[in-house]
């Protein structure tokens, strides 16, 4: 083994890299947010009886899950170019997690409101609540407890493969870290910290989802 | 400007072939290497050894922590660094495969311990070995279980074989790229590799749906 490792480098860049893993959390959970508004709607759509939206839903949710992600973000980034559409890295990456992400959530909303029995909606519409009420206390709660993990993966993905903004050079963790090692030429070392620092997010995030689910469904879940 | 970029013509057809063959090949390596080691992990793991069990656990679950991409530049540096560089195929079948192997590990797993205890005492109870048991009943009924789950993760791999273009593999991807950069025609070029990838991606994600559905009933 003749390679030598100089961590110092590394961690006379530690801000920047900080700084890049907040930018990677920043547009995870922002296309988590949109990707979940987005897909609500959607899978409305998709339940509607309305042919039209019904078909753009499909269709959204068709192109997402069949095509790589890497696709998604070239789109973005060089494809609506041609439209004279020019995004910055950061927008070109959050459009494509987002259209990514509301696409497989969708099909998990579906899933998880059509696993709940429509005699639920009419036993409490007989025991004198309000449609609201009746997807407020009964409805909703159990959907919420069959999608929260779906949601949780579905998150920790967005945040993997916000690193695909390396490619775009987008700021982000991988991004920083490739920019870092093309200076110092530490390539080993950059990005063996940002693999570790990808790991530790990741298992916080998990972490911090299952303390939640516990306050939440109160280990019913 | 006309001599600095020439519009797509019928032969950069080579070109795009080889990008799609690279793709199917790769990830057709990357399946089924990941498939036989995760059966073998998955049942390893199935047979509850706690210390394999977590040995396992935790070194998988660095393959599925960290981004596909950055374990790509990582092994392709490492080894470069280490005095003995690989051909980007070769570098990008490893890391794919064993990213790959991780996820099937998990598929492969839950289907073994889907198979009810019950069922291997009962094969036991009719004088089967331990073999029986297993190449007759968990194989099968483990298997069979676990087909839609494994068709989902292959679909994946499929997809993330687009990232092995990082460390240089001339993949579809990577071929389009090119091709824009020199006829400067991103939507046409892009639209047509959204499309392969879709014909190959669609069916099989519906016939996997199909199986599930006719198996959930």
């Amino acid at each position: 083994m003749d390679y030598e490792f100089h961590w110092n480098i590394v961690f006379q860049n530690m801000p920047e890299l900080l700084n890049g893993a907040f930018v990677t959390l920043h547009v995870s959970v922002l296309a988590m947010l949109l990707g979940v508004v987005i897909a609500i709607l959607l899978a409305i759509a998709k339940m509607n009886n309305t042919k039209f939206f019904c078909h753009v839903a499909t269709v959204w949710v068709e192109i997402a899950r069949n095509t790589p992600a890497l696709f998604q973000i070239y789109m973005a980034y060089f494809g609506l170019g041609a439209f004279g559409i020019h995004l910055s890295p950061y927008v070109a990456v959050l459009s494509a997690l987002v259209f990514i992400n509301a696409g497989y959530l969708t099909e998990t909303f579906r899933g998880g409101f059509q696993s709940i029995p429509t005699t639920q909606y009419s036993a409490s519409k007989s025991l004198g609540m309000t449609s609201f009420q009746a997807y407020r206390y009964i409805i909703l709660p159990q959907m919420l407890r069959r999608i929260y993990h779906p949601m949780t993966n579905q998150f920790v993905w967005s945040i993997l493969m916000s690193s695909l903004g390396i490619l775009v050079g987008m700021s982000e963790l991988s991004g920083t870290t490739q920019r870092l090692q093309s200076l110092s030429f530490r390539t080993l070392e950059f990005f063996i910290v940002a693999a570790v620092m990808y790991f530790v997010i990741t298992k916080l995030v998990l972490f911090s989802s299952s303390l939640l689910a516990r306050r939440l469904f109160k280990g019913e879940i | 400007m006309n001599s600095l970029f020439t519009p797509l013509s019928w032969s950069d057809s080579g070109l795009i072939l080889t990008g799609v063959w690279n793709t199917i090949i790769i990830s057709v390596v990357a399946i089924v290497v990941g498939t036989v080691l995760g059966l073998i992990i998955g049942f390893a793991r199935s047979e509850s050894n706690k210390v394999v069990n977590a040995l396992f656990g935790s070194v998988l679950d660095v393959l599925r922590s960290v981004p596909l991409i950055i374990q790509l530049i990582l092994f392709s540096t490492f080894v470069g660094a280490m005095g003995s560089p690989l051909a980007p195929f070769v570098a990008g079948s490893i890391v794919l495969s064993l990213y790959t192997m991780a996820f099937m590990s998990e598929v492969f797993r839950g289907g073994f311990e889907s198979v009810s205890p019950s069922m291997q005492t009962a094969a036991r109870s009719l004088g089967m070995t331990k073999w029986q048991t297993i190449y007759h009943i968990r194989l099968p009924i483990g298997l069979r279980a676990v087909f839609p789950s494994w068709l989902g993760v292959s679909l994946s791999v499929i997809k993330d074989s687009a990232l092995v273009s990082v460390i240089g593999y001339m993949e579809l991807l990577r071929t389009s790229e090119q091709l824009i950069s020199r006829t400067q025609q991103p939507l046409e070029i892009l639209i047509g590799v959204g499309i392969f990838y879709f014909i190959i991606s669609y069916p099989l994600s519906h016939y996997g749906r199909y199986v599930e559905r006719k198996m959930a009933i």
